[in-house]
């Protein structure tokens, strides 16, 4: 058959394992790919080698020194006091206890420098690990690894975005990668909207019509085969088996018991819903807590908002390790940048790039480790600074991913993360 | 001496060494104790300008209150702690520190007779303590967000705390019971974007004739991160518990830190926050000030003299101020 786009090309690949799973299931069968041809014990194998991430982005600035490198009595110190963790030697602030007694699972990179103070910059730089241009688009983390760990075997969305409402419509922010790694958002703990078959059509009338779908495709494809039709099949099996499997999103499917655990208010239900999806197959969750964006009394809002974070944070950590998913489940807790050492008259904290700290543990991780330093106030930092692209690269190695490599779209190569960035060997197991 | 609010003008300004958090004068109005950011609480003497650090928190101390006779002071600290300080001791050292609450302790204030010192703050549990040995007398809890403020009825029978979330809790100082609730839900505001509860009755004060109670804190709080509100003082009835009026500051950025009422029945305000620092005065009618004075920098506390004439404020740049009600005496 005709193959009109570049032989070779990671979209080649793709499809054609994707088709021959296809064609090999037969009509009527569920859309297939590498699943179609794997025993349940094989596939059982393949689902626990699985990695996943999960993301949590604290919207704002979270501050570092009210979270992963408290000052206490120092001039920038503010009022609280550290805690010790689970991990001797390591002390974060006293308004993380719970997240504390986890800390032997999860590391701090406390020597991040992004030489950004803007939202809307240092956002672009966490999430692709480059300088936001106008000359082009970097596709986000998520579009990434959905990209990086798709072997064809997952037919489900690989980069979803939980907030507290998500029409379920995909966002753009894979760029080159293309829209099948664009983020999904779901929201309010439902299954995406339009995501259930309306209940005029019955069984043996989609069959029916999924029948004649597979036929008009199959004789299309005998004649003009491109990556774009294959694009639209992909997607149009994502959005079928995202139908099929749509009680993932339902969170009232979680015991009671779990519910009350993570709590009622949104950033509980989310910690939950990242646990379900991870399960579920989900490559790349991200779900988000606001607002630490705290020019104003920074520290009862901290209290307030770290409050809410803690637990439900602490509790997700504990679970995946109690299921045996932290080998195989990246979790990275960032925000856009950190915040000043320097209180403001209104007992605030403003914007900084210079010199704050990130959370993160699991797959790949080396768990309760300390990368780097800042002075003894906070104002610099003092040992092995890294910046954004550091960390995406140490995010996918962590993953499995040879961040050194490029992917191959339409016959054009782009680098996965910024070439002239390394991981942070140190940290990674 | 009556006091002209109108006269008002910064009289002498006090350096420290750290930014400021509270100021209170002590009972005989020979001292100003501050508090600071460096975790200190500190005495100035006001005729020597001498200043001593006390240093026993292992936080910053949030408020302070003084024996009936004036000669201990106690600090509350965010580090779950109360001290009790000499007040006249060359080098003051804790007299007694009691671990009294899981969290901050935002306010302190001693009953009329000077037997009782409550407190209170981020555990929403109310506490009375025994002024003279620091043991616990009862615990109230019944707070459902944290306790901003606290002061004792004239008559010693009732406890009045106010909190985050605008309410004052009316506690029978005998019994421990709830007795009433002063709704002020315009003190208080969940702002849903930036999803944090915002206001509080950050000071609470009663008329000299006792007749009314008063809530200040800050209402038409439009971006709370960005410290975009303005200071607002309620105004409640006694007798009927009802809301009797509301006095604003508008066009001002700020929070309503603290207020005291003048010998003369005026009300005086100290408000601070991105539109800078002013000391507001109301008379007893009017939703407007009488008059509003401009300091140099923005407000975080502020205490009436003894004398009447004379407020001191707390400021970020290390200084207290202190302002007089009068006119500017000839150079």
């Amino acid at each position: 058959m005709k193959c009109d786009y570049a032989c070779g090309s990671d979209e080649h690949a793709m499809a054609r394992r994707s088709f021959l799973g296809t064609l090999a299931a037969g009509t009527g069968a569920a859309m297939g790919g590498l699943g179609a041809f794997t025993s349940p014990a094989v596939a059982k194998e393949l689902a626990r080698d699985q990695k996943r991430m999960i993301v949590v982005d604290l919207h704002g600035g979270l501050s570092q020194l009210e979270s992963w490198d408290p000052k206490p009595g120092t001039d920038t110190g503010g009022p609280f006091r550290a805690i010790p963790t689970s991990v001797p030697g390591i002390h974060i602030s006293e308004l993380l206890p719970h997240t504390a007694k986890q800390m032997h699972h999860l590391s701090l990179v406390r020597s991040i420098n992004i030489k950004e103070t803007d939202h809307s910059r240092g956002r672009h730089k966490m999430l692709t690990g480059y300088k936001k241009t106008p000359a082009g688009a970097y596709p986000e983390l998520g579009a990434v690894v959905a990209k990086g760990l798709d072997d064809g075997s997952n037919s489900l969305p690989g980069h979803v975005k939980v907030y507290a409402s998500g029409s379920g419509a995909r966002s753009a922010d894979s760029a080159y990668l293309g829209p099948k790694y664009g983020s999904i958002s779901i929201g309010g703990g439902k299954a995406p909207a339009n995501s259930e078959r309306p209940s005029s059509i019955t069984d043996e009338a989609d069959a029916q019509r999924n029948l004649l779908r597979q036929r008009a495709n199959e004789r299309f494809l005998n004649r003009r085969r491109t990556a774009q039709t294959d694009a639209y099949m992909q997607s149009y099996e994502q959005a079928a088996e995202l139908m099929a499997r749509r009680e993932i999103f339902d969170l009232s499917k979680e015991s009671k018991k779990d519910q009350e655990r993570y709590g009622s208010h949104d950033f509980g239900r989310h910690c939950l819903m990242a646990r379900r999806l991870a399960e579920s197959g989900i490559n790349y969750v991200k779900i988000r807590h606001s607002n630490y964006d705290t020019h104003n009394e920074n520290f009862n809002f901290h209290f307030e908002q770290l409050g809410e974070f803690d637990k439900p944070f602490a509790t997700l950590i504990a679970d995946l390790a109690d299921r045996g998913m932290m080998e195989s489940t990246l979790v990275v807790v960032l925000s856009e940048f950190g915040r000043t050492p320097k209180i403001n008259e209104r007992y605030g904290r403003d914007h900084w790039g210079k010199a704050w700290s990130i959370c993160l543990g699991g797959a790949g991780i080396q768990p309760g480790a300390i990368i780097g330093a800042t002075n003894k106030n906070g104002t610099a930092v003092s040992e092995r600074e890294v910046d954004a692209g550091h960390l995406f690269h140490t995010y996918l190695r962590a993953l499995g991913l040879r961040s050194n490599r490029q992917f191959n779209i339409g016959g054009r190569k782009f680098p996965m993360a910024d070439p002239a960035m390394e991981p942070i060997r140190e940290l990674l197991t | 001496m009556k006091p002209d609010p109108k006269q008002t003008h910064v009289a002498r300004e006090l350096a420290g060494a750290a930014p400021l958090i509270c100021c209170r004068f002590d009972p005989s109005g020979k001292y100003l104790f501050t508090t600071a950011e460096d975790q200190s609480v500190n005495r100035v003497n006001l005729t020597s300008g001498e200043s001593v650090a006390m240093l026993g928190h292992d936080s910053w101390a949030r408020d302070l209150a003084f024996s009936k006779d004036g000669k201990t002071v106690v600090s509350s600290g965010f580090d779950d702690t109360l001290i009790w300080w000499p007040v006249e001791a060359e080098k003051p050292k804790p007299i007694r520190s009691v671990k009294a609450h899981k969290g901050w302790i935002r306010t302190v204030s001693v009953s009329p007779d000077g037997r009782l010192l409550a407190s209170g703050g981020n555990d929403r549990i109310v506490r009375l303590w025994n002024m003279a040995d620091g043991k616990l007398v009862r615990e109230m809890p019944g707070h459902t967000l944290d306790i901003y403020s606290s002061v004792f009825h004239p008559s010693g029978k009732w406890l009045l705390t106010g909190d985050l979330a605008g309410k004052i809790n009316q506690w029978d100082v005998a019994t421990g019971k709830l007795t009433r609730v002063f709704e002020g839900p315009d003190l208080h505001d969940y702002f849903k974007s930036q999803q944090v509860h915002f206001g509080g009755v950050r000071s609470l004060t009663f008329s000299p004739d006792g007749k009314q109670l008063v809530g200040a804190g800050l209402h038409k709080g439009t971006n709370p991160l960005g410290a975009v509100c303005e200071p607002l003082i309620l105004r409640f009835d006694w007798e009927t518990g009802k809301q009797s009026l509301k006095q604003t500051m508008k066009g001002v950025k700020g929070v309503a830190w603290r207020i005291r009422f003048l010998k003369d029945g005026t009300l005086a305000l100290g408000s601070g926050g991105s539109g800078g620092g002013y000391l507001g005065f109301w008379n007893g009618k009017d939703e407007a000030p009488i008059h509003k004075f401009k300091l140099p920098r923005s407000v975080r506390e502020m205490d009436l003299h003894p004398d009447g004439m004379q407020i001191a404020t707390a400021h970020w740049d290390n200084k207290a101020r202190l302002s007089r009600m009068e006119a500017k005496a000839k150079a």
